[in-house]
């Protein structure tokens, strides 16, 4: 049974969650609304900022004669790829630093370079080593979401409860028992978290690769459009980008609230 | 009949660390014989934690010897109720015998028999989040209890309660642990809950530990709350202060 009262708070949530959505599409719409006006009216340069229709044309055309969608799923599977990878790499040496704090105190300086380099000086050398093609672009994504995801992983599992080691070695319990039994479950939630931090580095990883090499992809798209002059095409590929990164995130956090109820 | 399960000898302890040594235990012997109740008081600091951990092997002596009763099972209940939130109740009852591979059907039945005596009944899926303090408390003794120990460790395991909560539950662990004929070495600041509960109570000087005296406890009443209400209860109180007043 549900009381009026919880009745009517659950109802005034979903108001206030419609009246929310309701504002944030008006922003989006008034926005593109604006944008249309104002280089109608010749007040920005549509050269350079092009304006919502034109873009959509450029859409229409590209989706008729240019393979928007494998562009599209160029970059998705790239991402998740690199995505994938990350976490599973991140994991497993997480766990051997974890297993062995010697090697993690000898690599610890190592993994702060690496962390505090900015990875697109590595590109070329990427290039050169692993050739002009996907190889380099899942190389580079990797290079930017593995260390985060080693050093997050890492830290949720040095961080665990010592009273609950002890517990552990109390029962004598093995090394392994430990990890499997105490670590990775109480990082749980930890683990999940990084897959959210991860979508976004190994998109961004992604784009950087497209950007140095690449013939199909979103950042090949705004590559390409930049060389042409075509700066319709490059908003099109911003568009799409902000588009498929919004899509990546909710999808990252409704899956990690689906894992994470179950606590 | 009583016999041995723990004989400690001219046990000593000291920690190494870059700041210097610290020496915790100093020359402490004692026997535990079967079925008894020892507790150990001592001011803050002393190495009582360190006495305990040594005895459960989770740390080295310095020198000194432990000698066990052949295949003593040693059961350590930590202050920390420290359930796996993750893990059910009887989940988290049977962690030791996971870990020992041992969970068969046979201690898993013990083991919920243990939950259901102990009115946990109706908890044996629920989660840790879902207990109050007193009954964590007790699971955390049922995990303890569930691989058969022989002796059991109890390191300050009411610390963490509230006064009436914990008044309760030493009045369960007192329970428990008569009706399963254990044997008991437990850790407290309280000297009333030492009074209530022991049979022996071990003072410990100031740190580096060494024996300062052994009480033997001879209260008419079966249950912690009988004994407190005896007379005898405060003249002990009085003596055991006075012991450790000397070190505040
Ligand atoms: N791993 C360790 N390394 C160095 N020193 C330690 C270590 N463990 C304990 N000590 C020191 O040994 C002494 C005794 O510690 P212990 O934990 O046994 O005290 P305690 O009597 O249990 O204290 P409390 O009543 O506060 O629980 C303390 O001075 C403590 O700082
Ligand atoms: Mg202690």
């Amino acid at each position: 049974m549900i009381s009026n009262e919880q009745k009517k708070y659950l109802k005034s949530i979903k108001v206030k969650k419609f009246i929310i959505i309701s504002i944030q599409l008006f922003i989006v719409f008034i926005f593109f609304a604006l944008w249309e006006y104002l280089a109608n009216k010749n007040i920005i340069n549509t050269f350079v900022f092009s304006k919502p229709s034109k873009i959509l044309d450029t859409i229409i055309n590209l989706a008729i004669n240019n393979n928007l969608f494998t562009h599209i799923f160029t970059t998705l599977y790239e991402v998740i790829i690199a995505f994938t990878l990350g976490i599973f790499l991140g994991l497993i040496v997480a766990i051997i630093l974890y297993q062995f704090p010697i090697i993690a105190k000898i690599v610890d300086p190592f993994l702060t370079m690496i962390n505090s380099l900015p990875k697109v000086a590595l590109g070329p050398l990427i290039i050169i080593i692993a050739g002009a093609n996907t190889k380099s672009i899942i190389i580079m994504a990797l290079l930017i979401n593995l260390i985060v995801s080693i050093i997050t992983i890492y830290n949720g599992f040095i961080n665990i409860d010592e009273t609950k080691i002890k517990l552990m070695k109390s029962f004598k319990a093995t090394k392994k028992q430990i990890l499997i039994k105490l670590v990775i479950p109480s990082s749980y939630k930890t683990i999940i978290s990084s897959l959210k931090l991860n979508i976004s580095m190994s998109l961004i990883g992604v784009i950087m690769g497209e950007f140095l090499v690449s013939k199909a992809g979103i950042g090949y798209l705004i590559i390409y459009g930049t060389q042409v002059f075509n700066l319709s095409l490059v908003m099109t590929g911003i568009l799409i980008l902000v588009i498929i990164s919004f899509i990546l995130y909710k999808l990252v956090t409704f899956i990690e609230n689906k894992l994470i109820k179950k606590f | 009949m009583k016999n041995k399960l723990l004989e400690i000898q001219n046990l000593r302890k000291n920690y190494h660390t870059q700041n210097g040594e610290i020496y915790a235990i100093d020359n402490i012997s004692f026997n535990i014989e079967n079925q008894e109740f020892v507790c150990i008081i001592g001011s803050s600091g002393c190495g009582k934690s360190t006495l305990l951990n040594i005895l459960a092997e989770l740390e080295e002596k310095s020198s000194g010897n432990i000698i066990k009763k052949e295949n003593l099972k040693i059961g350590y209940m930590l202050q920390d109720d420290a359930l796996f939130p993750w893990l059910t109740i009887l989940d988290n009852a049977l962690l030791g015998l996971v870990i020992e591979n041992k969970k068969n059907k046979e201690n898993i039945e013990y083991v919920i028999s243990l939950l259901e005596k102990y009115g946990l009944k109706d908890f044996l899926n629920k989660y840790p989040s879902e207990l109050s303090g007193g009954m964590r408390q007790r699971v955390a003794l049922i995990r303890t209890l569930a691989i058969k120990p022989d002796i059991l460790l109890l390191d300050e395991p009411f610390s963490a309660l509230d006064y009436v909560s914990r008044l309760k539950v030493s009045e369960d662990v007192s329970k428990i642990l008569k009706s399963e004929k254990k044997t008991a070495l437990m850790i407290t600041h309280d000297i009333a809950e030492a009074i209530s509960l022991a049979d022996r109570i071990i003072v410990l000087s100031k740190r580096p530990a060494k024996i300062k005296n052994i009480y033997k406890i001879n209260i008419d009443g079966n249950s912690p709350l009988e004994r407190r209400k005896s007379k005898l209860f405060s003249t002990y109180y009085d003596k055991l202060w006075k012991e450790l007043d000397n070190d505040i």
